[in-house]
C-alpha cells in the first residue's frame, strides 16, 4: 500500500508545483492525476501570468488592482502575500525554461491584460498555461526520484481519520479499475474548477468539480461559490475560449452596428476592464437588440498586425479557423460571454489549509480568497503556483510533525463496493450525458451574467430532481479497463453538488457584486453584504449556509469604475 | 442535418477477443468534429466506447486516433473533411494510432512508447552556470523559435505514423527529437552540444529519420518535427562537427560541392566524395563494393574512363550565382513558423533569422512588441530570399 508524506491530488499547475514544492522541503511525495498531468486544463490557459517585476511597477499597484478587480471581496491579506511573491515565482519559472516572451533587450517582455493598470503580463505567446504546465512536468520527470506519478487514477474518497484529520484517498486505477488506499500525513487538492456542470463552458470535459465535492462531503467548507466567472470573449457555437491577450493586443469589441460598445460602459479601460464588467456590457448589448442574430457581438482582432497575430495569438488563429471557420487575422469574429472560472472553492488559510486538519486546496479548486467577486486575467496563473507553493511546502513542514496514518481494509472494501454498485445498476434509468446536458443547459440559463431570485430557485428544483435520477442513472460498460462510463457517472453526482453550493450561494447573496449580478437587487450593498458566504454539507439535505468577514488591510472598499 | 456513420475500432481485453470494427450512425452538423460525434455515440448509444479526451479545441493532445487512415486529433478534424478522404457513402472509420500498444478501442499505451522516448532525450533544461539573479537575457527570436517545439501538445500523432519507428521500434523518433531541440535551441541550455553528440551517437538516434514527410503531415499543431529534426542535425554538423553516422552530412555536402563544381550531378565524383574524398582510406572499401555497378554502367556506355577522371560539363554562370547569392548571405536562415508567421511556403517569407553561436552579424533588432499596434504590418524576414 502507497504512503507518502504529501499527497497531491491533481496534476494541473497547482498540483505539480505543490509536489515540487513538498518534494524540495524533502518529504516524500506522490501526485496523482485522472488524466496524464499534461492533459489537465491548464494547458489551456492562454494569456499569461501577472506580476510586478518591472521596477517601474510595484506589487501594490497589483494588489490594488486585483482587489479592484475582486469587488472588494477578495481577503486583502492573502492578495498581498500573492502580489508580493509574484515576481520571484516568475523568475523560478524562467530558470527552471519556461520560454517567456522577451523584449528587443533580451529581457521579459510584458503584455497588456484587463483591469490592470499596468502591463505586467508575462507570456509564451498564446500558450503560457501549456508553456508552463510542460516544463513543470520536465521538472516531475526530473525530479522522479522523490516524486511518485500515479498518471490515470482516478480519486474516488478522501479519507479522515477518528480525530478528523485527512489522512489519504482511496483511487482507482483506470487503466485496470484496481483501487487503492494512498495513506499521506497531508493531502493537497489540486483538481480544479467544475466548469463541466455548466454548457456551455471554455472548460475541458475533465473539469467536474471533483475536489470542491469530495472536499464537501468529508465536511470542509465552500466559499464565494455564486461568484462564477463568464469569461467576455467565447465562440458562440462550442463556448472555446479567445483569449484576453486578443484585447491586450489591442482587438476591439464591436456591436452589430459597428460601435465600439464599451466606451459607453467602461470609458477609460474600454476593452480592458475587468471581465464582469465587459461581460455584463456585452449581454447588456445583446439582450437590448445590438448583437448579432446568434446572439452575440463581435471582436476585431484585425486591428493587431498580422505578423503580431501569427507571432503572439497563433493559437486562436487555429481556433478561429478549425472551430468557426473564421480567418481571424482578416475579419472580427462573433463571441459572447461564456463560463470560465470559478471564484469560489474550498476555503482555504493562505498556505492552503482547509478547515480539515491535514486537507489542503490550491488553485481553482480553492478559494484563499484572493479573486473574490471577479478574477484579473492572468491571476489564476499567479494564484496556482502561488498557493501551490506554499500549500506544498506547509504540508511538507506539516508532514515532519505527524505518524504515518494506516487507514483499515474496511473503507476500501466498502469504495470498491460502492463502485460496484453503480456499474451493476439495472438498465433503464436516465442517461448520465442527458442528466448533465440538462444540468449544463440549466445553470447556463439561470446562473449566469445575470439572474434573479425566480430564475435560481427554478434552477435549484431542477438540480434537486437531477440529483434523484442521477442516484438510479445506469451505464452501459460493466468492465474494468479504461471504464469512462462509471468515472463520467461518479463526476456527475461531484457536479451537481457543486451546482448545489452555487445555486445556494447566488440565492443567499441579495446584491450584486463582481461575477454576481441580481436584476431583482442590482446595487452593492457593502452595509450588509461585504462578507462571504460559507457553505457546508448537511447531510442530504440543502447545504447550509455560514458567513465569514472578509479581511481589509490597506484598501477600503471605493465605487468600481473602469 | 446529415448522417454521419461512425465505423470505430474496438478492443476490450477483459473480454478475450480480437479487435472488431463497429458501426454507428449519428445525425450531426458537417462542421462538427469526429470526437463530437464520438462523444454522441457515447451519450445515446454506446457509454462503453473508450477515447481520451477533455479540451475539445486541440490543446491538451488526449484525442488522438487515426481517421480514415491518417492520425491526427479527433476533435479538429471536421466530419466532412474525414467523410473526403474516404469513398462516397462509406463510414468514417476511426482507429487507435500506430506504433504504440491498445489498452482499449482508441485508447493507446504512450507511456511504453512517447514518454518513454521523451525521457530519453533529458528532458529538462540544464541551466548555463552561474543561474543570473534574475532572467536569463536571451535573444526576442530564440524564445520565439523554440515556441514552435514548445507548442507540441504531445498528442502522439507524428508517433503513430513514424515510418522509421515501424521499422525500428527503438528510434527515438519525432515527437522527442522535436523535443530536444527545445532545449538545444534554447540558449539557456548548457549543454547543447553533449546533447546532439547523444542524439548522434545512439544507433537509434536522430539520424535515423529517414525524411519522409509523415510526421509533418501528422502534426495538429505546425509543430514539423521533421524539421525540427533537420535542424538538429545541421547544428551537429555544422556549428559542432558531430560525426553522422550514417554519413548523411557528408553526403549532403559531397552533393553541394559536386553542383557547385559541375553544374549537373557526377555519380563518379559524388560516391568517394560522400566519403571524404578518393584519397580517403574510407572511401575505398566503398568504391570497391561499388566497381560491378561501374564496370556495368561503363559496359553500356554510362560512364567512360575519361569521364570517371575529368567531368567535361562545368557548372554555368546561374548555378555560379545561385550558391554567391546564398553564401553572400550574413546569417543563417531557419524555417519556423513562429519567426516567420506563415504556416504555408506558398505565403512566402518561411525563412527566418535565429541567432546560433557562430552568427558573424549582430541581431537585428526587431519591432517592440509595444509599438507592434501602431506599426504597419511587416514582410517577414528573409520574405523575399525564395
Amino acid at each position: 500500500m502507497p504512503s507518502h508524506d504529501v499527497l497531491v491530488i491533481g496534476a494541473g499547475l497547482a498540483g505539480q508545483r505543490a509536489a515540487l514544492a513538498a518534494a524540495s522541503a524533502g518529504a516524500s511525495v506522490a501526485i496523482i492525476s485522472k488524466v496524464h498531468p499534461i492533459r489537465s486544463h491548464s494547458v489551456a490557459a492562454a494569456g499569461g501570468i501577472n506580476a510586478a517585476l518591472n521596477p517601474e511597477d510595484s506589487w501594490e499597484s497589483h494588489a490594488f488592482d486585483t482587489v479592484k478587480g475582486s469587488d472588494y471581496l477578495g481577503d486583502q491579506d492573502a492578495i498581498e502575500i500573492m502580489c508580493r511573491e509574484a515576481p520571484d515565482e516568475i523568475l523560478y519559472l524562467e530558470h527552471i525554461g519556461v520560454t517567456f516572451h522577451r523584449d528587443e533587450t533580451g529581457h521579459l517582455g510584458t503584455r497588456a491584460f484587463g483591469g490592470a493598470s499596468q502591463a505586467r503580463t508575462y507570456y509564451v505567446a498564446d500558450i503560457t498555461g501549456q508553456a508552463i504546465l510542460h516544463v513543470l512536468y520536465e521538472q516531475l520527470m526530473k525530479h522522479h526520484g522523490q516524486l511518485d506519478r500515479y498518471e490515470e487514477w482516478f480519486t474516488t474518497d478522501l479519507l479522515r481519520d477518528g480525530n478528523g484529520h485527512s489522512v489519504g484517498a482511496i483511487c482507482r486505477n483506470l487503466r485496470d479499475g484496481r483501487m487503492q488506499v494512498f495513506d499521506a500525513k497531508s493531502v493537497i487538492l489540486a483538481s480544479g474548477g467544475a466548469g463541466q456542470a455548466f454548457k456551455p463552458t471554455t472548460n475541458g470535459l475533465i473539469v467536474t468539480g471533483d475536489g470542491m465535492a469530495q472536499a464537501f462531503r468529508i465536511g470542509a467548507k465552500l466559499m464565494d461559490m455564486e461568484m462564477v466567472q463568464y469569461h467576455p470573449t467565447t465562440l458562440a457555437e462550442n463556448g472555446f475560449l479567445i483569449t484576453e491577450g486578443a484585447r491586450g493586443e489591442g482587438a476591439w469589441l464591436l456591436n452589430a452596428a459597428g460601435e465600439r460598445f464599451m466606451e459607453k460602459y467602461a470609458p477609460n479601460k474600454l476593452d480592458l476592464a475587468s471581465r464582469d464588467v465587459v461581460s455584463r456590457a456585452e449581454q447588456t448589448e445583446i439582450n437590448e437588440g445590438r448583437g448579432f442574430p446568434d446572439g452575440t457581438v463581435a471582436l476585431d482582432i484585425t486591428k493587431v498586425p498580422r505578423k503580431r497575430i501569427l507571432e503572439a495569438l497563433r493559437e486562436i488563429v487555429n481556433i478561429g479557423r478549425d472551430f468557426a471557420g473564421v480567418d481571424i487575422t482578416r475579419e472580427p469574429i462573433h463571441i459572447r460571454p461564456g463560463m470560465h472560472y470559478m471564484m469560489g472553492g474550498v476555503k482555504t488559510d493562505s498556505y492552503g489549509e482547509t478547515n480539515i486538519p491535514g486537507l489542503y486546496a490550491a488553485g481553482e479548486v480553492a478559494c484563499v480568497s484572493v479573486h473574490g467577486g471577479n478574477r484579473l486575467g492572468a491571476n489564476s496563473l499567479l494564484d496556482t503556483l502561488i498557493f501551490g507553493r506554499r500549500s506544498g511546502e506547509h504540508a511538507a513542514a506539516r508532514a515532519k510533525l505527524m505518524p504515518m496514518p494506516s487507514t483499515p481494509a474496511s473503507k476500501l472494501v466498502d469504495a470498491e463496493a460502492s463502485i460496484a454498485a453503480i456499474i451493476s445498476r439495472p438498465a433503464g434509468g436516465r442517461r448520465i450525458a442527458a442528466i448533465k446536458d440538462e444540468l449544463g443547459t440549466t445553470m447556463n440559463g439561470y446562473c449566469a451574467v445575470f439572474r434573479d431570485a425566480d430564475g435560481l430557485a427554478k434552477a435549484h428544483e431542477i438540480v434537486r430532481r437531477l440529483k434523484e435520477e442521477a442516484a438510479t442513472a445506469s451505464i452501459d460498460d460493466r468492465g474494468s479497463v479504461f471504464n469512462q462510463d462509471v468515472i463520467g457517472a461518479i463526476e456527475l453526482g461531484y457536479m451537481l453538488d457543486v451546482a448545489e453550493t452555487i445555486l445556494v450561494a447566488a440565492q443567499e447573496r441579495k446584491e450584486s457584486r463582481g461575477a454576481q449580478f441580481r436584476t431583482d437587487f442590482p446595487q452593492r450593498n457593502d452595509a450588509e453584504w461585504l462578507k462571504h458566504i460559507d457553505v457546508a454539507v448537511n447531510g442530504g439535505d440543502v447545504p447550509k449556509v455560514d458567513y465569514s468577514p472578509v479581511t481589509i488591510t490597506r484598501w477600503q472598499p471605493q465605487e468600481r469604475t473602469y | 442535418m446529415p448522417d454521419y456513420t461512425l465505423r470505430i475500432r474496438r478492443y476490450n481485453p477483459e473480454v478475450g477477443e480480437a479487435a472488431y470494427w463497429e458501426d454507428h450512425t449519428v445525425e450531426m452538423k458537417s462542421h462538427s468534429s469526429v470526437l463530437e460525434a464520438i462523444l454522441e455515440v457515447k451519450a445515446k448509444q454506446d457509454g462503453s466506447i473508450g477515447i481520451r479526451c477533455s479540451c475539445r479545441a486541440a490543446i491538451c493532445g488526449s484525442c488522438g486516433v487515426r481517421i480514415n487512415g491518417k492520425p491526427g486529433l479527433a476533435c479538429n478534424t471536421h466530419l466532412q473533411v474525414a467523410a473526403a478522404r474516404g469513398a462516397e457513402g462509406e463510414p468514417i472509420t476511426v482507429e487507435p494510432m500506430g506504433n504504440m500498444p491498445v489498452i482499449r478501442d482508441l485508447i493507446v499505451d504512450m507511456d511504453a512508447v512517447h514518454w518513454k522516448k521523451i525521457r530519453r532525450v533529458v528532458p529538462w533544461l540544464i541551466n548555463k552556470e552561474p543561474i543570473p539573479e534574475r532572467e536569463y537575457i536571451v535573444p526576442h527570436e530564440n524564445m520565439v523559435d523554440v515556441t514552435q517545439s514548445m507548442a507540441c501538445i504531445q498528442c502522439g500523432a507524428c508517433v503513430s505514423d513514424c515510418l522509421s519507428m515501424e521499422v525500428d521500434p527503438g528510434f527515438i523518433g519525432p515527437a522527442a527529437l522535436a523535443k530536444a531541440y527545445r532545449f538545444v535551441g534554447d540558449p539557456r541550455d548548457a549543454e547543447q552540444y553533449e546533447r546532439l553528440k547523444d542524439l548522434a551517437e545512439d544507433e537509434h538516434g536522430m539520424y535515423d529519420c529517414t525524411h519522409c514527410f509523415n510526421c509533418i503531415d501528422a502534426c495538429p499543431k505546425g509543430v514539423a518535427p521533421m524539421s525540427q529534426i533537420m535542424r538538429l542535425r545541421r547544428i551537429a554538423g555544422t556549428d559542432h562537427k558531430i560525426e553522422d553516422r550514417n554519413n548523411g552530412h557528408r553526403h549532403e555536402q559531397a552533393f553541394v560541392k559536386n553542383i557547385k563544381r559541375n553544374g549537373l550531378l557526377h555519380e563518379a565524383d559524388l560516391l568517394p566524395d560522400s566519403y571524404g574524398g578518393k584519397l580517403h582510406p574510407r572511401a575505398a572499401p566503398e568504391l570497391i563494393e561499388s566497381m560491378p555497378v561501374a564496370m556495368k554502367a561503363m559496359a553500356r556506355g554510362k560512364m567512360t574512363p575519361g569521364k570517371v577522371l575529368l567531368h567535361p560539363h562545368k557548372a554555368p554562370a546561374e548555378v555560379k550565382q545561385i550558391f554567391k547569392t546564398i553564401e553572400g548571405r550574413p546569417k543563417r536562415e531557419e524555417l519556423n513558423l513562429y519567426v516567420s508567421g506563415y504556416e504555408n511556403a506558398e505565403e512566402r517569407g518561411d525563412l527566418a533569422h535565429v541567432p546560433h553561436a557562430d552568427d558573424p552579424t549582430p541581431l537585428n533588432p526587431p519591432e517592440p512588441p509595444t509599438a507592434a499596434a501602431s506599426a504597419p504590418p511587416a514582410e517577414p524576414e528573409g520574405g523575399d530570399s525564395i
